[in-house]
């Protein structure tokens, strides 16, 4: 089926098989493989992506749902050709060791901040409990997260 | 000569200790990391493949026909065919005596003998397709009887695993020191406790992964994997396929967790390099999830009968432990399934004076997943059992659980050390980590918060582990007992015509940030900017040949390798640069990537102006001399078998009595790596280790029914930590580098570990003290803490 | 781990997706957020020849409070209900039961309709649907139903819907000022279905004395259901220390004969639990 999605900005046209999940289409139809799978029914958070603005688990969306949809993953995030505040945190904290969680991390956080800016630890924590990371102990993470928020007190857009 | 005229002062330590970030996180934080499933290569082919329903079962036909039917399949292939073109492996090894398997093949042949266990292999253009084709693969089977509980396993009603093996036992062991039967005989107080660890899992995020490339021309093997030990996977492609060693390649790219899980080997594996050599194409396999669960290796399964024999004033003069360990219907190869339990029975007690000691390790097969080792290997055992039965003597002493700690652990002036079971300390230090978690906890006023919270009916509870950790082993782990895998470590170091290092060296990268402590070094002892070095990690081809990354080598092996290519390399830039200069090569100074003169600091020419000399202008250099700017070093750990690190960890957490639930309020972790190299490393790495253990006290726990089945192999109901339930973790340190390297570190990735689940498990009995029951059976689950507390009836 | 083969329809009106409904025989399946049939069909435990997905079905998503209550469209999803500035005061125990749902990622998609269908013995929805006396609007070939929430689930994973038939909304009944209530649930980590939990509400005669108690439970049964012995208990009386504990005790009791076991806890801790959910409940019982 042919799906049409705006994807980091750009408007993309492909056609997929509607068993395709959004996590395989974006990964080996589009080359985004920033996008990791870790569990593949919707437990891990490493697939996170935004969609119309909320994160959610693009391996439990088909990609023919996102059509029309604008989707943002982790190569989305970075702009200007330099890290985003966000990802400027994670590497001053070392919130990330293997790095297979991180996007989904990124999307996560991102998401949260660009709704509640004000979000304390308790709530980072309860939205990354989504999360699934198996390096750190998510002390640097949720630092990374908080310290990050300065940065979307102006409103930044999803 | 554009450096010439600045002084510059010589570094102190350079970028030792300094918490410098990691020069690949950034690409990682762009989503622009390559892992293995993001590769893809021309023709390539993906795998899946039909598994085993049942525990224990005889194969009586397989039927792939409508398999072969779906579009879009390349081949199906079953274990015969399989097995025509790849050796059986048997996961033995000679420093393990009496130790025994069976021989293992890519696929299973004739039976299964756990649930999952691989039996179809089925290639095709998509991963979908695959799956789709396995569905239509029918397996006639006859179930057999299968061995699902270890304590059983050894009874002569018990059906044998493998007839031809004579009986379960897999492997045993009893070691012992002094007269432990006198010490209990004459001790004022014994106490004594069954132990259980569950199986559980490495469960890395990233999961098993490898395109398998096979060029049949040259009959070049090419394995893009997901591994730890790339050169040990290039040996056993090279062997058990007959290829020529050296046109295996092996690559780790970015690898997406480890823990120890990925460096065995695996059937799906082997089975994939197989279709890639019958196929003449590459052959993707990457785990799903629920494979992961039934086909990683599973780790722990002890049961322990232990006790302890204390005097009156609380010095441990005995123990006694009877191990018994499941690990699956097979030795996993090439490092055998012997490892941890032998590593436990040789931990109990470590940490302490004691002189009397017996162990006895019961190593059985069972009908599950195959278990080997996993982060931490052996070690939360050992500080369980250990510091389970230090809490219970102290207890039963009415003394505090640091005092008694205290009174008995090895001292200053012991050091150097053996153990009663033969384990060698260099110099630990006990004593200061007592005294700095302490402090750092607060403990005297958490204990009189706790008792004024208890007034009110909240039960909190403060436990203690204190553990060691074995770390840098040299070959006495592996090599001596006749495996190929290796316990040095090479780094090659060239001068790029810029002015650039590159380091080329054998130990790995999953993001313990190996490749930054490389660089740190090499920059430091080179006396170069840290920027200027690039560090190349994880391909058999492009890095000398080395034991790579498990056991927490790498900073104090991997890294000794690097330093001594960086003083090669070095004296080998100063001698040119003395030519160059027509000066005494000791008279210059390689400060900050700058030629200096030694004794002023002043600048004389950079590396850059010395790379275009002897790369591009040697004719204005002296006749015959020819410019070495690449060197290669390699490093054989010295002085001892492995090293050992030291520590204690504290838990403070909250029992609710009425649910169950435990709530962690807080973790404390005062840990000795030896040298420093990179704080904010360390630090994470402690965390990380904690977290997994503290799964292990509350959460993971592989769970089997009584057909051999496992009943919670999804991430669903297989339970993790996740960022909600952890607690804040704070890691101090105190620093005792070992004497036998210059660069003093030690290691520090099993030190998180080894002493989590045990100081929750103090914690947990602590905080259910008033109630005058315990607990020693991991995970702590809020049902088997309402069994305890009598609540409901005990199972 | 991948999805079966299937067809996918996504049909502009309910009338249509009905007929696809139909004309598949009990082979179709309805998609909208997919947050619980994706997993599903991932470990491939269903494989329907065609998705039926509504989310161009206009006018499933609407929340509607009105004297009759609470009227939740089956497209409305968990953060909806979270974020919505009237559910608060519309109905306290729906937002705070819902606050329980999952995680933040499926929260974002998960809706009211798919959870009503998958009917998860765990759920929150289905649980508070049945405490609260809820009535579930269903449309299939024949035309429109109302199916009591008490009468919709017949087992675990099992509802009275036929093949044809489409969740469209759910109504809470109207909540009146004063009424007591309270939303307990107990999961080893947060975000987890629940070992158990419960919703109740009650109301005050004029002697201060409770009535018109309802409690919920979910996780416990094959499927969520109301403790009458527990309300009884309840009903008639004034809430202080000594009814807490009788009801804690008539809970653990009426849930004897069906109190489910599995790998996450047995039944016998699964009993204990609920005494203790209630006496938190009645005990926290806020206006």
């Amino acid at each position: 089926m042919q799906v049409s999605m705006e994807i980091n900005g750009k408007a993309v046209s492909i056609d997929v098989e509607p068993r395709m999940t959004l996590a395989d289409c974006l990964r080996h139809h589009l080359g985004l493989t920033g996008t990791h799978v870790g569990c593949e029914h919707g437990v891990c958070g490493a697939c996170t992506v935004m969609v119309d603005g909320a994160a959610m688990r693009s391996c439990l969306m088909l990609a023919v749902q996102a059509d029309k949809a604008k989707v943002v993953t982790v190569e989305g995030l970075s702009c200007d050709e330099a890290l985003s505040p966000l990802q400027a945190a994670f590497r001053k904290h070392h919130a990330l060791q293997c790095g297979f969680c991180t996007p989904g991390m990124l999307t996560t956080a991102h998401a949260l901040l660009s709704k509640e800016p004000q979000a304390d630890e308790t709530r980072v924590r309860e939205v990354l409990s989504g999360n699934l990371c198996r390096c750190t102990g998510y002390t640097a993470l949720v630092e990374a997260v908080l310290e990050a928020r300065d940065a979307y007190q102006g409103g930044q857009e999803a | 000569m554009s450096a010439e005229g600045k002084a510059i002062r010589p570094a102190a330590t350079g970028y030792i200790g300094q918490p410098v970030p990691r020069p690949n996180a950034r690409r990682l934080l762009e989503g622009r990391g390559r892992y293995t499933d993001d590769m893809v290569l021309n023709r390539m082919l993906h795998v899946a493949f039909v598994r085993s329903p049942y525990a224990h079962a005889r194969i009586l036909a397989i039927d792939t026909e409508a398999a072969r039917a779906v579009p879009g399949v390349a081949a199906v292939v079953t274990g015969r065919d399989i097995a025509e073109i790849c050796q059986p492996w048997v996961g033995v090894l000679g420093h393990f005596p009496g130790l025994k398997s069976a021989p293992q093949y890519p696929l299973a042949v004739e039976r299964s003998c756990w649930q999952g266990e691989p039996v179809v292999a089925i290639a095709a253009e998509t991963r979908a397709i695959a799956e789709d084709a396995c569905e239509k693969v029918l397996v006639e089977w006859e179930e057999l009887p299968a061995v699902v509980d270890m304590q059983t396993a050894l009874a002569p009603e018990t059906p044998v695993i493998h007839e031809e093996l004579g009986d379960n036992l897999a492997f045993g062991l009893e070691l012992k020191a002094g007269s432990p039967e006198d010490a209990f005989a004459k001790t004022a107080v014994v106490v004594e406790e069954t132990f259980s660890f569950g199986r559980h899992t490495g469960v890395t995020l990233e999961p098993r992964s490898l395109i398998a490339d096979f060029e049949p021309g040259e009959r070049r093997l090419t394995v893009h994997h997901a591994t730890q030990t790339p050169y040990q996977m290039q040996d056993v492609y090279a062997r058990h396929f007959g290829l020529d060693e050296e046109k295996v390649r092996v690559v780790a790219p970015d690898v997406g967790g480890s823990f120890g899980l990925k460096l065995h080997v695996y059937g799906e594996e082997m089975a994939t390099c197989a279709l890639s050599i019958l196929l003449g194409r590459p052959v993707k396999f990457v785990a799903d999830r629920l494979e992961s669960f039934l086909t990683d290796i599973h780790a722990r399964d002890h049961q322990v009968r232990a006790r302890m024999a204390v005097s009156a004033e609380g010095e441990i003069l005995a123990m006694d432990v009877e191990d018994v360990t499941g690990i699956g219907p097979y030795s996993v190869y090439p490092r055998t399934s012997a490892v941890e339990g032998n590593q436990a029975i040789r931990l109990m007690g470590g940490p302490y004076r004691m002189p009397n000691y017996h162990g006895v390790l019961k190593v059985v097969f069972q009908n599950k997943t195959p278990t080997c080792q996993y982060r931490a290997v052996g070690h939360p055992i050992a500080c369980g059992v250990t510091e389970g039965l230090v809490d219970m003597a102290a207890r039963r002493l009415n003394l505090d659980p640091l005092e008694i700690r205290r009174r008995n652990v090895v001292t200053a002036e012991m050091y150097p050390h053996t153990s009663p079971t033969g384990y060698f300390f260099e110099r630990l230090s006990h004593e200061e980590c007592i005294a700095k978690i302490e402090a750092m906890m607060n403990y005297s006023s958490l204990r009189e918060e706790q008792a004024r919270l208890r007034e009110q009916g909240i039960y909190r509870g403060i436990g203690f582990a204190t553990f060691i950790e074995i770390t840098n082993p040299g070959p006495a782990f592996y090599g001596v007992g006749g495996a190929r895998v290796s316990s040095q470590d090479g780094c090659v170091m060239k001068l790029e015509p810029s002015g650039r290092v590159r380091c080329s060296v054998s130990v790995t990268e999953q993001g313990q940030g190996t490749e930054t402590v490389m660089a740190q070094i090499a920059a430091t002892h080179l006396g170069v900017k840290l920027d200027s070095v690039t560090v190349l990690t994880g391909d058999t081809q492009a890095t000398p040949y080395g034991g790579a990354t498990w056991a927490s080598r790498g900073a104090g092996i991997g890294g000794m390798t690097v330093l001594r290519a960086a003083q090669a390399l070095r004296g080998k830039l100063l001698e040119l640069a003395g030519i160059i200069l027509q000066r005494g090569p000791e008279t210059l100074d390689l400060r900050e990537g700058v030629i200096v003169e030694a004794d002023t600091g002043m600048a004389r020419m950079d590396l850059a102006e010395l790379g275009r000399i002897a790369y591009f202008r040697p004719d204005t250099l002296p006749p015959d001399f020819h410019p070495d700017l690449t060197v290669a070093r390699h490093y054989v750990p010295q002085g001892l078998p492995f090293a050992f690190t030291n520590g204690i960890q504290a838990s403070h957490l909250e029992l609710d009595p009425e649910t169950g639930l435990v709530r962690l309020l807080d973790h404390w972790v005062v840990e000795d790596c030896g040298t420093i190299l990179n704080p904010l490393l360390v630090d994470e790495q402690v965390r990380g280790g904690v977290v997994q253990g503290l799964g292990a006290a509350l959460f993971e726990e592989c769970l089997y029914n009584e057909a051999g089945q496992m009943i919670n192999g999804s991430l669903a109901d297989y339970l993790l930590p996740m960022a909600s339930e952890m607690p804040d973790i704070h890691v101090d340190h105190v620093s005792t580098p070992t004497q036998f390297t210059p660069l003093g570190a030690k290691g520090v990735g099993e030190a998180g570990t080894a002493g989590a689940a045990a100081a929750v498990m103090n914690a947990v009995n602590d905080a259910l003290a008033p109630f005058q029951v315990s607990l020693a059976q991991m995970p702590f689950t809020p049902e088997r803490i309402l069994r305890a507390l009598g609540k409901i009836p005990s199972s | 781990m991948k999805l079966p083969s299937f067809e996918y329809a996504c049909p502009a009106t309910l009338a249509e997706a009905v007929r696809i409904l139909a004309d598949h025989e009990g082979e179709a399946k309805v998609i909208s957020g997919g947050q619980s049939l994706m997993p599903v069909l991932a470990f491939r435990l269903a494989a329907p020849s065609v998705l039926v997905d509504l989310r161009n079905v206009p006018g499933l998503d609407r929340i509607t409070i009105t004297e009759n209550g609470v009227h939740l469209g089956a497209r409305v999803r968990w953060c909806d209900i979270e974020s919505h500035d009237g559910l608060r005061k519309a109905h306290p125990l729906l937002v705070q039961g819902i606050s329980h749902v999952a995680h933040y990622q499926i929260r974002n998609r998960g809706t009211v309709g798919g959870s009503l269908a998958h009917a998860d013995p765990a759920a929150e929805m289905p649980g508070l649907a049945v405490a609260c006396d809820a009535e579930i609007s269903v449309q299939g070939v024949a035309g429109s139903r109302l199916i009591k929430a008490a009468d919709f689930f017949d087992g675990a994973l099992s509802t009275v819907l036929e093949f044809d038939e489409i969740i469209t909304g759910i109504r809470f009944p109207a909540w009146p000022s004063g009424r007591r209530w309270a939303f307990e649930e107990f999961a080893r980590r947060r975000g987890d279905f629940a070992m158990a939990g419960v919703a109740l509400h009650f109301d005050l005669d004029a002697a201060g004395r409770a009535c018109n108690a309802h409690v919920g439970v979910i996780g416990v049964c094959s499927h969520p259901c109301r403790l009458t012995a527990v309300e009884e208990v309840i009903n008639g009386n004034v809430v202080e220390e000594d009814l807490v504990a009788a009801a804690a005790k008539a809970a653990s009791e009426a849930v004897a004969a069906d109190v489910t076991g599995d790998m996450h806890a047995s039944a016998e801790y699964r009993q204990a639990l609920i005494g203790v959910l209630v006496e938190r409940a009645l005990a926290h019982a806020q206006v």
